[in-house]
């Protein structure tokens, strides 16, 4: 995983509710066996037309939007499918930061595992960014994780956010996840041993 | 301080808290696997020369990709699902892991073949790369979904990076009414909390509606509740979840389960124990229900009408609607039973276990799908497929006018060639009516497979309470 220290771009806004991996990742789009060639297959049926052709009401296909590194979302994005197809897709794509109300438990967990940043702030302020993120004048935004601060380029707005410190410390050295884990393969191998012989069946 | 359930499975399996935030190492008793959120795990064990930790706990079924035709065969047309099937059969033979592949006799839907031949038990941590897994809470073992990096955790480490969610407890009383079944419950439930009300929760069900329900209706529950968001989702087990173990081919014999029941009958949640939120249903209030969205709580009862977007104050939700009625080509006001389908599906992991087909076998009984819908049942495995031919439902369901097809996830969500076309209205048994679900622009109804069968019948969604049953 890439370390991830700060993100500097525009932000678009998505503030649907409950933006499904479905959406993000149709299926015709899950039958590699790699990660590869996900980046302009997301958002698919929505953004592009039945003869393939670009849909202009689609904002990430606007101008002003195309090279966005932030999105700004409505509640409960990511629902549906663990298909982790949708976080390759989103990153690709060229996003490094999701913000928004909640996100799906298991599609937060696999943002975490590839470093795309989710951001959870209150209503209000997600509403003050969904006003940025909608003009194009408006929408550079700065994120610096090491001090949990978003800024908001053209008038300077600072946000703080929160994230687990565990998280942000394995975002900002890019930690290969398994490898730290195997330190602990003692401990594992342990655990699993009283495990099995005080339940003989497992 | 008395505990949950749901606590408890997760003090049982800690390895150890991490330091520094609030994660811990969780370790995995179980998991399954499938051939599209798989791949790119193994390929990652490769590359970084990692071997898996227990391949005995790990079981490899083909279900997504694979076509459902009446004849089974091994080749796939698709070069890419057949690529899949491919790379997933050396991984399970190089890791050393059990296989069930499209020709195998107990193949099927993964969480439909896991608890039948007992390989899921009471009081285990199941993590598996679909976000379904939940289901396997009916049987009193936690189960969540993971992606793909953390299906590679697991193998190399047998153990996730988990965070603790909180606890719900969702009380269903009362009696359900006739025409009624689980799907109902679980879809009155996500109707009243919304698709996001249960994120960043578990949730236990209990109430005497959930302790009539037999095994196989918990499951329909258990598995849907991540259509609210829910991590896991949990009914304490009980008679019926040790009746429905006894005699499959993976559980514990002897006096191995003797010790195990014993032990599986102290799984419940300590009197007295505090949830962070309850939640209380009252079953005899559930009329059958049907979705008329894209989101799983967007639904109403069947003798109701299609909502109006004016109505709803909250701009976000009324926004979702707007768009949900228009990919969904509905118009406010209509009754949903003047709403005409051209497909019917039973099938998925929800909905397509030897109850599920009984239940729309009954309401088919003496009748003929109606005429230019194309309607299908796809059991939930070979298994239930066996049973049911073995009780007759396969001539029910072919007399009506139904394909009786081969096991696999199917027109749930498409992967394999069960796709609907753009427009296309489908009454389904599954568990998702999202846009592009069962195909780009095609239009799910989410029912219970009984409402599936009444509405095949009548060529337009229907009530199965005012339906002639002729059994």
């Amino acid at each position: 995983m890439q370390p991830l220290t700060e993100i500097r771009g525009r932000a678009a806004p998505m503030q649907a509710a409950h933006i499904d991996t479905d959406v993000i990742m149709p299926k015709q789009f899950l039958k590699g066996i790699d990660r590869a060639g996900l980046g302009d297959k997301v958002f698919f049926d929505q953004r592009y037309d039945s003869v393939g052709a670009p849909r202009q009401d689609f904002i990430l296909n606007r101008e002003a939007w195309r090279d966005s590194r932030f999105l700004i979302v409505g509640p409960n994005f990511g629902c549906g499918s663990s298909r982790e197809h949708a976080v390759w897709g989103l990153m690709q794509f060229g996003i490094r930061a999701l913000i928004g109300t909640s996100f799906a438990g298991i599609f937060n967990d696999n943002c975490r595992s590839n470093g795309l940043l989710t951001v959870t702030l209150p209503a209000d302020q997600i509403a003050m960014l969904l006003a940025h993120a909608g003009d194009p004048a408006r929408n550079m935004l700065m994120l610096d994780l090491a001090s949990q601060e978003m800024t908001v380029v053209h008038n300077g707005t600072v946000i703080a956010f929160e994230i687990d410190a565990r998280r942000k410390r394995a975002l900002l050295v890019g930690l290969d996840a398994i490898g730290t884990t195997l330190q602990d393969a003692q401990a594992i191998g342990q655990f699993e041993a009283t495990r099995r012989t005080a339940y003989r069946w497992l | 301080m008395p505990l949950s359930l749901y606590d408890k499975l997760v003090d049982a399996n800690t390895v150890r808290r991490l330091e520094g935030g609030e994660q811990i190492l969780l370790y995995i008793d179980r998991t399954v696997l499938n051939e599209y959120t798989s791949p790119q795990a193994f390929t990652g064990l490769r590359e970084a020369g990692r071997r898996v930790w227990r391949p005995e706990a790990s079981l490899a079924v083909v279900d997504h990709v694979n076509p459902t035709a009446a004849r089974r065969m091994r080749e796939i047309a698709d070069s890419q699902a057949a690529a899949q099937v491919d790379y997933f059969e050396r991984n399970a033979r190089d890791f050393g892991i059990e296989l069930f592949d499209i020709l195998d006799p107990r193949q099927g839907i993964e969480h439909v073949v896991a608890t039948e031949i007992g390989f899921i038990l009471p009081g285990m941590v199941v993590a598996a790369g679909d976000s379904h897994t939940t289901t396997y809470g009916a049987l009193g073992a936690l189960g969540f979904g993971i992606g793909t990096s953390d299906i590679e955790h697991y193998l190399a480490t047998q153990t996730v990076i988990y965070r603790r969610l909180k606890t719900m407890r969702v009380t269903v009383g009362g009696k359900i009414s006739a025409g009624v079944s689980a799907k109902d419950i679980i879809m009155a439930f996500i109707r009243s909390i919304g698709a996001d009300g249960a994120v960043g929760y578990a949730i236990e069900f209990a109430g005497a509606a959930i302790e009539a329900l037999g095994v196989e209706g918990r499951m329909t529950i258990c598995n849907m509740a991540v259509e609210a968001g829910a991590r896991g989702a949990i009914v304490a087990p009980d008679d019926k979840v040790f009746a429905y173990l006894k005699y499959t081919p993976r559980a514990p014999n002897g006096a191995m389960w003797e010790q195990a029941e014993a032990y599986w009958r102290t799984l419940k949640s300590d009197p007295g124990t505090v949830f962070n939120r309850e939640v209380a249903l009252d079953a005899s209030a559930i009329a059958p229900l049907v979705t008329w969205g894209t989101s799983p709580d967007q639904a109403v009862a069947i003798d109701d009408i299609v909502p109006n977007p004016a109505r709803e104050t909250n701009p976000t939700r009324r926004a979702g609607m707007v768009r949900a009625l228009e990919y969904m080509g509905l118009e406010p006001g209509t009754p949903m039973e003047a709403v005409r389908i051209g497909h019917a599906f039973i099938g998925s992991c929800t909905n397509a276990r030897i109850d599920d087909l009984r239940d729309a076998a009954s309401v088919l009984l003496g009748h003929r799908v109606a005429p230019g819908v194309r309607a299908m049942v796809v059991p939930g495995s070979s298994e239930v497929r066996r049973v049911a031919e073995a009780e007759g439902l396969d001539r029910v369901f072919l007399d009506a006018g139904f394909e009786w097809r081969q096991s696999g996830c199917s027109m749930c969500l498409a992967m394999n060639d069960d796709v609907l076309g753009p427009g296309e209205r489908c009454a389904s048994s599954t568990n998702r009516n999202f846009e592009g679900r069962q195909g780009t622009g095609a239009r799910t109804h989410l029912m219970s497979p009984a409402m599936v069968a009444a509405a095949a019948v009548a060529g337009h969604l229907a009530d199965v309470r005012k339906f002639e049953i002729k059994a």
